[in-house]
């Protein structure tokens, strides 16, 4: 693994067009090692668009962005090997069995071959599943599925994890789980970056970032992002920037 | 390497669980061969005549009696009535409608020549053109009969021909059939089941998990094909085996031939499959444009008509079409028993065809999209 210093994510003036449209537009941020980051914006803003040039999916139109010490332009497959990613869309298979999903990832991630059983054992216990461990994935209610997407872009513990609106479409209870393992992760020393909806969640986060039209317009901890604005809470923060006020 | 049997375990088990998909394999060379074996057949039998017979003769009616004796013709009506005979036409009752002129008798005692007149329902080119040629070796026939009546000696033509048929001796239609069929069947396997596989993983999404993980692109590619390199070989052999059991297909040539050739064309098909799948979105996109080529290439591959009566431009066509060699090699192989030297050009552009199609779809296959 590559050493890197104070910042996992380190992204300078990242700009992503699609023809005329500018989706993501010269942004510049850097996250800290351990971090719980919140990447907050409208539907369309360009967080997925963003995320995904972090994660070496897409290719950044100019700029540059370094993952876990690896820049995602030139080395991409070294970043994917550090990093960790749950898609918006859930995207297991759900015509496989959850043990089957979870030793198809550990096996594309090179674990050994016995540390995969142990690995699906220990994970299978952590999520409270070890009787839906012949199921298939497809038969799983949605909150099921999205803890289960989250262990697997953990299986081999990346330093650094991408979730992508992981808690839409959940209901409350598996919401407050679902942070529940995120503050797990953290604590284990994952730094992790977050895409949501719920502004709610944005107070969780360790630093949040708020991005409107493709720019981000304002990156601090919750609290200083509150007095800022001079409100008491994200909500507000996230209409006042987004009506321009 | 490792990485491949993983993707390689995940296939197969997603395979085995779409149990329509595995009946389908099952059931599809039988379906295929046997109804096509049996039920596809060029030879043209019981055309129905329409006969007008203005002359009432008993000349007229030896011709009659001839028609009525073939076992390509079916004698449907006969009257002295023009109308109603282009009317039977007309309605496809009639397939055929031969007039027997006035004075046909008394014309050929005189010594006089005399025509019978054909008129053939041609929309089907085929049929039309077999009926012409029945009828006329019937009337042919007939005339030299006319002969040895009138002279009192049997007289016959002085260029005789007789003739052997050289590797399907007996002509019997399915042996020239069977070898086409095994080939569309294969490559439907290698070209359609490996396109829609990949582009389903694209539009559920689940592709954009493996593409955030180190999976190597050939690790991926390899993983994909290899399933369906093995399920084509699989319905290689049922099809030979039905066609040996069930056609009595005698194999000249060498199976160990068959099969090697099998995995340079199946690289090169599988390669069409992923070439596809790089290029749509959507399963209905990848069936669409895999059905449109699919059927150019079954129409310009010799199975139904005879590459060397197409019109030149087309016959150049089929030098890019990889049915077209495999039906050729099977027929050469299996039929005449051909051995290595003489397929050996297929071999060679089958293997060009598979090199040019891989490197063209894996250097358009993407993880980073653009």
């Amino acid at each position: 693994m590559k050493s890197y210093g104070k910042y996992i994510v380190e992204v300078e003036n990242l700009t992503k067009k699609f023809g005329d449209f500018v989706a993501v537009d010269n942004i510049s941020f850097n996250v800290k090692k351990g971090e719980i980051f919140g990447f907050l914006g409208a539907n369309g803003a360009g967080k997925t668009t963003a995320m995904k040039m972090l994660t070496g999916l897409l290719s950044p139109s100019s700029g540059n962005a370094i993952v876990a010490g690896w820049d995602v332009e030139k080395n991409p497959e070294k970043v994917k090997l550090n990093i960790g990613y749950m898609s918006q869309k859930f995207s297991l298979y759900d015509d496989l069995r959850v043990s089957e999903n979870i030793r198809l990832y550990a096996g594309i991630y090179k674990i050994p071959g016995k540390e995969i059983k142990i690995k699906i054992n220990t994970l299978l216990e952590e999520l409270g599943m070890q009787d839906l461990r012949k199921k298939l994935v497809g038969d799983l209610p949605l909150g099921w599925k999205q803890k289960l997407a989250f262990a697997v872009a953990m299986v081999h513990d990346p330093p650094v994890v991408f979730l992508d609106e992981p808690t839409s479409g959940v209901d409350p209870i598996t919401r407050r789980q679902f942070w529940e393992m995120i503050y797990k992760a953290s604590a284990d020393g994952t730094t992790l970056f977050v895409t949501t909806h719920y502004l709610d969640e944005a107070e969780y986060c360790t630093r949040t970032s708020i991005m409107v039209d493709g720019e981000i317009k304002a990156l601090d901890t919750p609290e200083n992002l509150k007095q800022q604005f001079e409100v008491d809470n994200m909500q507000d923060v996230f209409v006042k920037l987004a009506r321009g006020l | 390497m490792r990485t491949i049997l993983y993707i390689l375990q995940k296939e197969f088990i997603q395979i085995s669980r779409n149990r329509l998909m595995v009946g389908v394999l099952f059931i599809m060379p039988f379906f295929q061969l046997i109804i096509l074996g049996y039920a596809a057949s060029f030879e043209v039998k019981n055309l129905n005549v329409y006969i007008i017979d203005m002359d009432k003769s008993s000349f007229s009616r030896d011709l009659i009696s001839k028609f009525s004796a073939s076992p390509y013709f079916n004698i449907k009506n006969s009257s002295d009535n023009h109308q109603k005979g282009f009317e039977d036409l007309e309605k496809g009752v009639a397939d055929l409608v031969m007039e027997i002129p006035n004075n046909f008798e008394k014309d050929l005692v005189n010594g006089q020549k005399t025509n019978v007149y054909l008129s053939i329902d041609a929309v089907n080119g085929v049929k039309a053109g077999l009926g012409n040629a029945y009828a006329n070796m019937i009337v042919k026939d007939f005339s030299s009969d006319i002969i040895t009546k009138k002279t009192g000696q049997t007289i016959s033509l002085p260029i005789g021909i007789t003739w052997s048929n050289w590797y399907n001796n007996l002509m019997v239609y399915s042996t020239f059939m069977v070898p086409g069929i095994l080939v569309l069947l294969v490559t439907m396997v290698a070209v359609f089941l490996t396109a829609i596989n990949i582009v389903r993983e694209k539009e559920i999404g689940t592709i954009e998990q493996l593409n955030v993980t180190p999976i190597k692109k050939h690790q991926f590619i390899i993983g994909k094909l290899f399933p369906f390199l093995l399920i084509a070989f699989f319905e290689l052999s049922i099809g030979l085996v039905i066609a040996k059991l069930v056609f009595n297909l005698h194999y000249e040539g060498s199976l160990i031939l068959v099969y090697s050739f099998t995995l340079v064309y199946l690289f090169a098909v599988l390669g069409i499959g992923l070439f596809i799948s790089t290029i749509t979105y959507t399963q209905q996109q990848a069936m669409f444009i895999a059905w449109f080529m699919f059927v150019i290439f079954i129409l310009m591959s010799g199975l139904f008509t005879p590459i060397e009566s197409m019109p030149v431009w087309a016959q150049r066509l089929t030098w890019f079409n990889p049915i077209k060699y495999f039906i050729e090699f099977m027929r050469m192989v299996l039929l005449k028993g051909s051995t290595f030297p003489d397929v050996k050009n297929h071999f060679i552009i089958i293997a060009i065809y598979g090199v040019v199609l891989n490197t063209l779809a894996v250097w358009n296959y993407r993880k980073v999209s653009e």
